[in-house]
């Protein structure tokens, strides 16, 4: 043994392997008091609506409430529709089709939840004609679109379905 | 602290002390030689340390009646109010002590500022200080959320959402922090869970921020290291324990009027309605101890922009000892400084303000040129004068520009 403290030894590799083996444990017990946090299963299971949209008159919309958060369903004027439709692309902060945003152009189904800080947007204010979130004044156009203010990307499109011509099931 | 001595008069005291040296520990505190130029700028302490014990003691007997619950909360709070005995006194005192509470830290805070109390040797007191503060907002505002009223669902909601500014992570981490896909009752429970913990972790801050203090000992009006007793000091007890009573009585004058004769003007009465999530008040604000933070994160117009400098004015606070680095401590003896230290105070407060004006037109310019100032001033302002302001002669201590006088 000429230079026995920078040969790694036995008792280095012992307290390595400790520390590694004490790590993953505290990792592990950890996990479970962060996890718990996240939604749990009745919040899960909570995950589908079935909403009745015979009662919507066209200009009109509703809004019904899926997993804790506002959904707008708004039926679309013709004119409301021409003018998502007609709206070029590079003109948008978060470029996306009308058509993408919709399953029949009549009807749009969105979150009704502002993308920059969470509010509900007000319907047919703004100017766009769409919504407007007094929060922090983000204006979004008649297909939800952001257009202006601090939001980032357009309201979102949860997934959902036409069960038939009169029920819409969110989720 | 300082080496002690002291050995106890009776022999049980003198027992009990060689095993457990409390009573060397009550003797420092009463012989800690404070200095003797003191203002009343330095009674916030005593007052700030009133106000923790207040909410502890409100809070601890408010949730002996309040219930954690999204369909309960709301009406267990009109039950406080109405039908426990003196319920509409406790919450009415715990409600007003926050804003008492923070009302007190920011003068404490200007205080710091104003003397220069955050330079060697106390830079970790005022990290402390700061981490306090900082733990004092997230409790605040955890505690506003428990009404589960109007004003409590739509602040959690945009506070929670700053987090989803994130790149990548955000949507997870807001998700995680609500225990669902909205503000609802498991974000509700969390937070009644971590608003009773955190003060108790406030408190032990409290003690460190105390025993920091107290290896230096307090800064003082001039600034200036004194030598620890002289004639430059007294003791603690009784001339600083009578003058922080006197101007802790002065305090809860003021506490108790608001109190008992204006208890609702701090609050927002939309927070009388109950929580809704499909509809959002017109105007959403937070209590106005939060406004300037508030101002900062509207006048971005871009939301991870805005969040990234919501959280930056804060911590930028930590870094302040670095940032000045001029070796006089007073702005009684610099001059210009002194100038920015009462720009940064209206600057402060026209923030505030504007956080409580709809964000447009002109008030949404002024937050920006606000906000602008702000990181003006600790990024440039302070560094540049600490090298080139010319500061006043400091005097030798405490006594000696009185008593040549």
């Amino acid at each position: 043994m000429d230079k026995p403290d920078k040969k790694t030894n036995r008792r280095d590799f012992l307290f390595t392997a400790s520390y590694t083996v004490g790590a993953v444990g505290l990792g592990a017990t950890i996990w479970p008091l962060i996890a718990q946090m996240n939604p749990d299963r009745s919040v899960k299971a909570l995950a589908t609506t079935e909403v009745d949209i015979s009662q919507i008159e066209p200009g009109k919309s509703i809004t019904v409430l899926w997993r804790g958060k506002p959904v707008f369903i708004k039926r679309r004027t013709q004119s409301e529709i021409s003018d998502a439709e007609s709206v070029s692309l590079n003109e948008l902060k978060h470029p996306e089709k009308d058509q993408d945003r919709v399953k029949k152009s009549e009807w749009l189904v969105m979150l009704g939840v502002c993308t920059h800080l969470g509010c509900v947007p007000l319907a047919d204010k703004g100017e766009y004609n769409g919504w407007f979130c007094p929060c922090h004044g983000s204006h979004y156009d008649t297909s939800g679109r952001i257009r202006k203010g601090p939001a980032p990307v357009n309201m979102e499109i949860p997934k959902y379905e036409f069960v038939d011509s009169n029920t819409i099931k969110i989720g | 602290m300082s080496e002690h001595t002291y050995v106890p008069e009776s022999k049980f005291g003198k027992w009990f002390n060689d095993r457990l040296p409390l009573l060397t520990l009550s003797k420092h505190l009463q012989d800690y030689p404070t200095p003797k130029n003191l203002n009343y700028w330095w009674t916030f302490g005593g007052i700030l340390t009133f106000c923790l014990v207040t909410q502890i003691v409100t809070g601890l007997v408010l949730a002996m009646h309040y219930v954690a619950h999204a369909d309960l909360a709301f009406n267990s709070i009109e039950h406080i109010m109405r039908d426990v005995n003196y319920g509409w006194l406790l919450r009415y005192v715990h409600a007003n002590g926050a804003s008492m509470f923070f009302l007190a830290v920011y003068i404490h805070i200007f205080r710091s500022l104003f003397y220069g109390s955050y330079k060697s040797p106390r830079e970790i007191i005022w990290i402390l200080g700061m981490l306090i503060y900082i733990l004092m907002m997230a409790t605040a505002f955890m505690g506003y959320v428990l009404p589960w009223g109007q004003m409590s669902f739509w602040g959690a909601t945009v506070i929670t959402n700053l987090f989803s500014a994130i790149p990548i992570v955000g949507e997870s981490i807001t998700t995680w922090l609500w225990g669902g896909y909205s503000v609802d009752n498991p974000t509700l429970t969390r937070f009644f869970s971590l608003h009773y913990l955190f003060p108790f972790i406030i408190f032990g801050l409290v003690v460190l921020h105390i025993w920091a203090l107290h290896v230096p000992g307090n800064n003082n009006p001039v600034g200036i290291d004194i030598r620890k007793p002289s004639k430059d000091t007294v003791p603690f007890h009784p001339y600083i324990t009578i003058k922080d009573l006197f101007a802790l009585l002065i305090f809860i004058i003021v506490f108790s009027a608001f109190v008992f004769f204006s208890p609702n003007t701090l609050g927002h009465p939309d927070n009388y309605i109950q929580a809704n999530p499909l509809i959002t008040p017109k105007h959403i604000v937070p209590e106005w101890y939060l406004l300037p933070f508030y101002a900062i994160l509207r006048s971005v117009p871009d939301k991870l922009g805005g969040v990234i400098l919501l959280f930056a004015s804060i911590f930028i606070l930590l870094a302040l000892p670095w940032l000045d680095k001029s070796k006089v401590r007073s702005a009684i003896f610099r001059p210009i400084y002194k100038q920015f230290f009462w720009i940064l105070v209206i600057d402060v407060l026209v923030l505030g303000y504007m956080g409580a004006m709809p964000a447009e037109g002109l008030y949404l310019l002024i937050a920006r040129i606000g906000t602008a100032y702000y990181f003006l001033h600790f990024l440039v302002i302070l560094p540049v004068l600490s090298s080139i302001e010319k500061t006043e002669p400091l005097p030798a201590s405490i006594s000696e520009p009185v008593l040549k006088g």
